[in-house]
């Protein structure tokens, strides 16, 4: 049988400059060559996505005078799926005095991430962290106040300080709405303009230098192809793959994936966060799965019956036949640990018979004992929406009936390789937000999601995208380019190919399939057996979905099954990718465990010697084995330990 | 369930439409309502007919995409939901469910329940924002914003900018969803400079779209999925009022 990967050369990261951590982004700004305002005019940066990253980008680079083309798929960039998140951004402002420092929030980071990311991005994300906070109250975005006027935090899972800054359970919503706003003041300046229902479906690349992409409008189908000095891509993360989970509908990969067959490296693809406490699917023809912010474990508390099978309901069962397990397992950390953690010991109790629910699929999130110690009226004013929609969802009262929880697939650590200015191994591909890989190593901790997302957009990309487009003069390419022409006709190409298959099954079949698949044998628990047979196995579908999947209608017209195969065609591409990235690391480390590396007491057993590096994947070709590309990581200010949080 | 959809089906913007029922079969109470349609576009997949195009995202309630007219009412019957967290344990076994895009002269209808909102922008555009170059911020803590503002600024903040408070307002009126960027913004100290300009420049794009002048009906408020409460009007108004020139000036 053909090997299932080769190994290449190492790469290694050469923008971040040497010396000590605290002093490297102050140097590369100051070595990052700038451009004068009157010749940003002339450049062009096209900005794929309008999430935090995205739309912070956009706004900033439209500000500091570049011409700006954005794309989103939704009706109007303020929908991108950032809008979501709930509990909150965290910033090492340190307002509680709690000890918090930029160096603790690093700390943490890395350490939540299991030691598989690397220091100088990380540090760097700490060290704006706070100046994001400061950006977005400037905007009006209507933080939690106390009664003194002053800006409130809260707890978040993987740490022992307060350092989450939130807007009630719709803090997504809100630092969204800023960056929207901030973009919609550039496009009434005429710095940007946005181009929304268009989906980047390939990357057009001109002598080694991205240089372009051909979208398609999603209302009539016409194909544009846009030019440009630099391509961004803040398209968020790929864990629609698994078709159940707290994405949005039409999150997907095409954007990324597309780069990556295009020479970008594809990093961790196997690092995916399954969230803890999301609401248990109810049935077949669930079509998402809806998170309960993290922040309700500041207050409520998890627990299973002692008895495994009791049936009983629960408040029927008294305090002594409870089993708060985490507060048992992890005592200095209790309800509040890292979300692979408490996502797994979920697991482990449903699996040993003790979880509750149809199907036996879920835990409690009890809010009793806050209720008592707070009082209704404070626990429904810090999580008063998504408590409504729990109960919409499940026809449950929460504040009366202990909510049910489980694990569900929520981010993906895991996207295309950069360096430390955020550019991609294609010169003028930058990747910002969740697309990338770059900060959260193997597990991400809460409420860094949003703060990576802006701190990539507002503060980061606009000070090393000027460096390459300063050293870079493009020659003038327009869409009659042959690299423009031809990628314009792969797409037009396969297009016709999806309509052209007429076979018997939908696309969502195949998504459903191919979702259960990769949630099998590359979900929570992984073992070599399973994600060799799932390779098979994926392989296989592929092979149907490509002579039997039916597509309806034409391409120029608004068709949303035609969307979707697409969207489709390349998760099978990625989870193919996931299982052999998650094969070859026969560590457990993170959101990645490997039932075959494990602690006596059943906790993630890294493997620093064989395993400290991030694994990126080159493209060889249709067919051919991915090349697996290392970058070693090294660690000169955190000690490698293993994570505790007991 | 077993229940019959009567939905819109409309080509294209130049298309003309037309009411068409169908039947759908096995549905659980505890589907969404969207999961719902989910199964009737598989039914019309497997027949080779056109799916059903509707508008969603998220489908928990807070992207502000999907958009149905359902038996009449924006976002359905029950209140304070969007159309994605409406479930079918709300309907009973053989209803017949009436199923329309948003009415509105100034949202155009893309295909069968989709229509264009992107006016809802250009709004926004006119002026919805603070203008707070990036970079120049001062520390968060250095203005204090006492809590009843930050609250109530927060209370209209949470416009989920669906457009359902215009498709239920028989002038077609977009002032709920533009009062509350214009509240929003308003009570916050960061947002005084601007404030009557922001709220003048708002309205005139809100005009110049097409949207109806408000005559307080309250239609919009009774069906925001969210909650915005009729006032942020008033404040509006009051906002709109100040910016004006007066004789005196």
């Amino acid at each position: 049988m053909e090997p299932l990967f080769t190994v290449g050369e190492p790469i290694q990261d050469v923008k971040a400059p040497a010396g000590p951590l605290q002093d490297q982004w102050e140097a590369r700004r100051f070595g990052a060559k700038l451009i004068n305002p009157a010749n940003r005019r002339k450049l062009s940066v096209i900005i794929v996505g309008t999430g935090l990253a995205g739309s912070s980008a956009a706004a900033t680079l439209g500000e500091a005078g570049y011409h700006v083309k954005s794309f989103c798929y939704q009706d109007s960039p303020r929908r991108a799926h950032s809008i979501a998140a709930q509990g909150g951004i965290n910033a090492a402002k340190n307002y509680r005095n709690d000890g918090d420092s930029i160096r603790r929030l690093f700390y943490d980071t890395v350490k939540g991430g299991d030691y598989r990311s690397r220091e100088s991005n990380v540090y760097r994300l700490a060290e704006v962290s706070s100046a994001i906070i400061d950006q977005c109250v400037a905007q009006g975005v209507p933080f939690a106040r106390d009664y003194g006027g002053l800006l409130d935090t809260r707890s978040f899972g993987g740490v022992q300080v307060s350092r989450t800054f939130y807007a009630r359970g719709q803090t997504g919503q809100q630092l969204l709405l800023g960056a929207y706003q901030a973009l919609e003041r550039q496009v009434s300046a005429g710095t940007v303009e946005v181009h929304t229902r268009h989906e980047m479906l390939e990357l057009i690349v001109i002598d080694g230098k991205a240089r372009g992409v051909v979208v398609r409008d999603l209302v009539d189908g016409t194909l544009e192809t846009h030019m440009a000095d630099a391509v961004v891509l803040a398209s968020g993360g790929y864990g629609n793959v698994y078709h159940l989970s707290t994405n949005a509908m039409g999150c997907n990969t095409s954007a990324t994936w597309r780069a990556h067959r295009k020479g970008a490296l594809f990093a961790n693809p196997c690092f995916t966060q399954i969230h803890p406490t999301c609401i248990p699917v109810s049935g077949e023809h669930q079509s998402k799965l809806t998170l309960m912010s993290e922040s309700l474990r500041n207050d409520g508390r998890i627990w299973v019956p002692v008895k495994a099978g009791d049936t009983r309901a629960p408040g029927d069962i008294p305090k002594e036949e409870r089993d708060y397990y985490l507060e048992r397992q992890y005592p200095a950390f209790g309800n509040l640990v890292p979300r692979d953690v408490a996502s797994r010991a979920a697991k482990n109790q449903c699996d040993a018979g003790r979880g509750v629910g149809p199907g036996g699929r879920g835990v409690y999130l009890d809010l009793a004992d806050a209720i008592v110690r707070l009082g209704r009226d404070a626990i429904e004013e810090k999580y008063g929406n998504l408590l409504d929609m729990y109960q919409k969802i499940t026809d449950e009262d929460p504040y009366r009936v202990p909510m049910r929880i489980y694990p569900a697939v929520h981010y993906t650590m895991g996207g295309l390789w950069v360096d430390y200015d955020l550019e991609s191994s294609i010169p003028g591909l930058f990747v910002i937000g969740e697309a990338n890989y770059s900060d959260h190593g193997a597990n991400r901790l809460g409420a860094s999601a949003l703060m990576q997302g802006l701190a990539d957009g507002y503060f980061i990309l606009p000070n090393t995208i000027n460096d390459y487009l300063a050293k870079n003069p493009a020659d003038a390419a327009d869409s009659s380019h042959p690299e423009a022409v031809k990628a314009l006709e792969t797409v037009h190409e396969r297009l016709n190919r999806f309509l052209s298959i007429n076979g018997n099954r939908t696309v969502d079949s195949f998504h459903k399939e191919l979702g259960a698949l990769v949630w099998e044998y590359c979900g929570m628990e992984r073992n070599a057996e399973g994600l060799e047979h799932a390779v098979g196995l994926i392989r296989a579908l592929k092979d149907e979905f490509w002579t039997n999947v039916k597509v309806t209608g034409t391409n120029e017209e608004l068709n949303q099954t035609l969307e979707r195969a697409g969207r489709v065609a390349d998760f099978f591409e990625l989870a193919e990718l996931m299982c052999i990235d998650a094969l070859h690391r026969a560590e457990s480390c993170g959101s990645h465990f490997r039932t075959e590396s494990q602690t006596d007491d059943g906790e993630a057993l890294r493997n620093d010697d064989a395993f400290a590096y991030v694994a990126a994947w080159e493209f060889t070709g249709e067919g051919s084995p991915p090349r697996l590309r290392k970058e070693n990581l090294e660690y000169h200010n955190v000690e490698l330990a293993q994570r505790s949080y007991k | 369930m077993n229940i019959t959809v009567r939905i819109w089906r409309q080509h294209d913007q130049a298309a003309a439409g037309r009411m068409v029922s169908y039947k759908v079969d096995g549905i659980s109470p505890d589907m969404s309502f969207l999961e719902m349609l989910d199964v009737l576009n598989d039914q019309l997949t497997a027949a080779g007919d056109d799916p059903v195009a509707f508008d969603h995202d998220c489908r928990e309630g807070i992207c502000g995409m999907c958009s149905l007219v359902i038996n009449g009412i924006a976002h359905g019957p029950e209140a304070l939901t969007t159309t994605c967290q409406l479930y079918m344990r709300h309907f009973d076994d053989g209803d017949t469910i009436d199923i329309e895009p948003w009415r509105s002269e100034s949202f155009p209808i893309l295909r069968d329940l989709i229509v264009d909102r992107s006016a809802m922008d250009r709004i926004i555009q006119a002026g919805g924002y603070i203008s707070a170059p990036t970079g120049s911020a001062p520390d968060a803590a250095a203005t204090l914003v006492p809590k009843k503002n930050a609250d109530r600024a927060f209370d209209a903040a949470v416009c989920i900018g669906c457009g359902a408070c215009i498709a239920a307002c028989p002038n077609g009126s977009g002032m709920l969803f533009t009062g509350a960027k214009a509240n929003h913004l308003g009570v916050l100290p960061q947002g005084q400079p601007e404030r009557h300009e922001r709220a003048l420049a708002m309205v005139n794009q809100h005009d110049a779209e097409g949207f109806g002048g408000c005559t307080q009906i309250g239609e919009c408020t009774a069906v925001c999925p969210v909650g915005i409460p009729l006032d942020v009007i008033s404040f509006l108004n009051a906002d709109v009022l100040s910016a004006l020139p007066r004789k005196t000036d």
